[in-house]
């Protein structure tokens, strides 16, 4: 059973207590962006295989968004935290670099490169 | 190939069944193949079959990372059904659902094709609406279902509460000629043909690459070696986003776990199969007698073929109301497959961005019941270049707003 410590009230909530919320950090596109932008940001996703930032929310708690890392191929959670930030803090991203070093995803990785 | 008929068990019986041969070769990859199919389930081995049989094109390879028919097509309900509310789905659906008729002759495998009917329950008021209008748009559609009402629902099913206090039964959309077949016998029936027909079935031989050369597919690297081909076909279900990952584009898709769930086998209860959509939860019984449950899917992205437990006590919590006999089922197996699903729940059978590649993906929780469809109209895709099936499901269809929305209307359970 997934269980994830809301970054809020500090509870480590299994997962019927939570909701989620699908990919994170997407950048969002206004009036004025081309077709491709809002093509990519509405549907595509990147569906990785490994590590993987998703939105939650802690629905049956405190109700507040957050951010989880998660690996998708071993379930295994790497860390949770704000939901008030454009990518992950250096704590989150130390951390799955400890276990996959080398990793990325879209812009973000172990900054090894 | 030995054909398989009554005479030939009567032959094999008195000779100590020594006459038996393999169903399909294990030969090892060639250098270069007309066609390259990734992915050795239902839906890749019928694209295989149809290029064979429709278009004489049977210098083919289809590879398979783990074996034969080990993903999701071993890991569904089995359920057949083209009671769709969109023209486009219930096109393909009902090819698939017509072509599963006489599939057993065609492959001259017995794939135990039952036709015993399909009823969706409404139980909410917006379901009885929804179904009504699914009824007429089949009947446009040529699909043969009508609505049903409460009564008839029961005599149908006997052991259905039709009072339950959350949720009544309150009609049915009922297709008569779905039912379910064997899963693995489609597989191996597909597998059996195609070999027959000379084409190369690669099982454990993983594609770690896809080489593209002047925009073009020129070939994969495989865990047995590189392999050259003219075109390729991506089949791959939950793994599409990875593989097509690997020759360069990106999907509008997301895998996440479906799982389903069989009881002990007990005495023939219910000859049709019931799907109650506002509970997420489908049910059915084999010829075994094990009752065959069907949940929801998870909400996160995952590729581990197994989901949350709180789905599946969900789903029999809610068929606990509706059969109340469930409740003094003992359940024997649980499973999850990885299924992969796109912004508006419709697959993409679709050319891609790089030239002669192929990708048919995207089916979500309905992948086992277009399996005959989706394989005949992507050997005429990939044959042709067209095919009056596929055409509404390219992938394009999000950037031009085009979308085939099945995640409400055909009342799926997801």
């Amino acid at each position: 059973m997934l269980i994830l410590e809301c970054p809020y009230c500090g509870v480590k909530a299994e997962e019927t207590e939570l909701a989620a919320g699908g990919e994170a950090h997407l950048k969002r596109f206004g009036p004025g962006s081309d077709e491709d932008q809002f093509h990519d940001y509405l549907f595509m996703r990147e569906n990785p295989k490994g590590v993987h930032f998703e939105r939650w929310r802690h629905a049956n708690g405190c109700g507040k968004w957050f951010h989880a890392a998660r690996c998708t191929t071993t379930l295994e959670v790497f860390g949770t935290y704000s939901a008030q930030t454009y990518e992950p803090p250096q704590e989150i991203k130390d951390k799955i670099t400890a276990k996959r070093p080398g990793w990325s995803w879209r812009e973000f990785s172990d900054g090894a490169k | 190939m030995k054909r398989y008929s009554a005479f030939a068990v009567a032959r094999e019986a008195l000779r100590y069944h020594t006459g038996w041969e393999r169903a399909w070769r294990s030969p090892a990859p060639k250098p270069h193949y007309d066609v390259i199919i990734v992915g050795a389930g239902g839906h890749g081995l019928a694209t295989a079959y149809y290029l064979g049989k429709n278009f004489g094109i049977t210098n083919v390879a289809v590879i398979e990372k783990g074996w034969l028919g080990g993903g999701n097509t071993g890991r569904n309900t089995t359920i057949i059904r083209s009671n769709y509310l969109q023209d486009p789905s219930a096109a393909i659906y009902e090819k698939a659902r017509s072509l599963y008729e006489t599939m057993s002759q065609d492959l001259n495998y017995n794939v135990m094709f039952s036709p015993r009917g399909v009823m969706m329950l409404a139980q909410t008021e917006h379901e009885i609406r929804g179904y009504k209008r699914t009824a007429h748009a089949n009947a446009l559609q040529g699909v043969q279902t009508e609505w049903i009402e409460p009564a008839r629902v029961k005599e149908l099913v006997p052991i259905i509460n039709l009072h339950g206090p959350r949720y009544p039964v309150l009609g049915a959309l009922w297709q008569e000629r779905a039912g379910t077949a064997r899963h693995d016998a489609v597989a191996w029936g597909y597998a059996r043909a195609c070999s027959d027909m000379g084409m190369d079935i690669i099982q454990q031989c993983e594609v770690t690459g896809v080489r593209v050369e002047n925009g073009r597919v020129a070939g994969v690297e495989t865990s047995k070696g590189a392999i050259d081909c003219e075109k390729m076909g991506m089949l791959v279900a939950g793994n599409a986003s990875h593989l097509a990952d690997m020759a360069g584009f990106r999907l509008p898709m997301e895998s996440v776990a479906l799982q389903a769930l069989v009881s002990e086998p007990i005495k023939p209860c219910m000859d049709v199969v019931v799907m109650a959509n506002t509970v997420h939860g489908y049910m059915s019984q084999s010829d075994k007698g094990e009752m065959v449950i069907g949940g929801g899917t998870d909400a996160a992205n995952n590729y581990t073929q197994r989901g949350s437990f709180h789905h599946i006590e969900e789903t029999v919590r809610a068929l606990v109301e509706t059969f109340p006999m469930v409740s003094r089922l003992k359940m024997l197996r649980q499973w999850g497959g990885i299924v992969d699903v796109t912004g508006d729940r419709s697959p993409l059978i679709s050319k891609t961005p790089v030239d002669n590649c192929f990708i048919n993906c995207g089916w979500g929780t309905g992948g086992f019941k277009s399996i005959p469809g989706s394989g005949w109209a992507m050997a005429e895709l990939m044959a042709t270049g067209h095919s009056p099936l596929t055409e509404e499901f390219s992938m394009n269809r999000f950037k031009e707003g085009k979308f085939i929305d099945e995640s409400v209307a055909a009342g799926v359970a997801h």
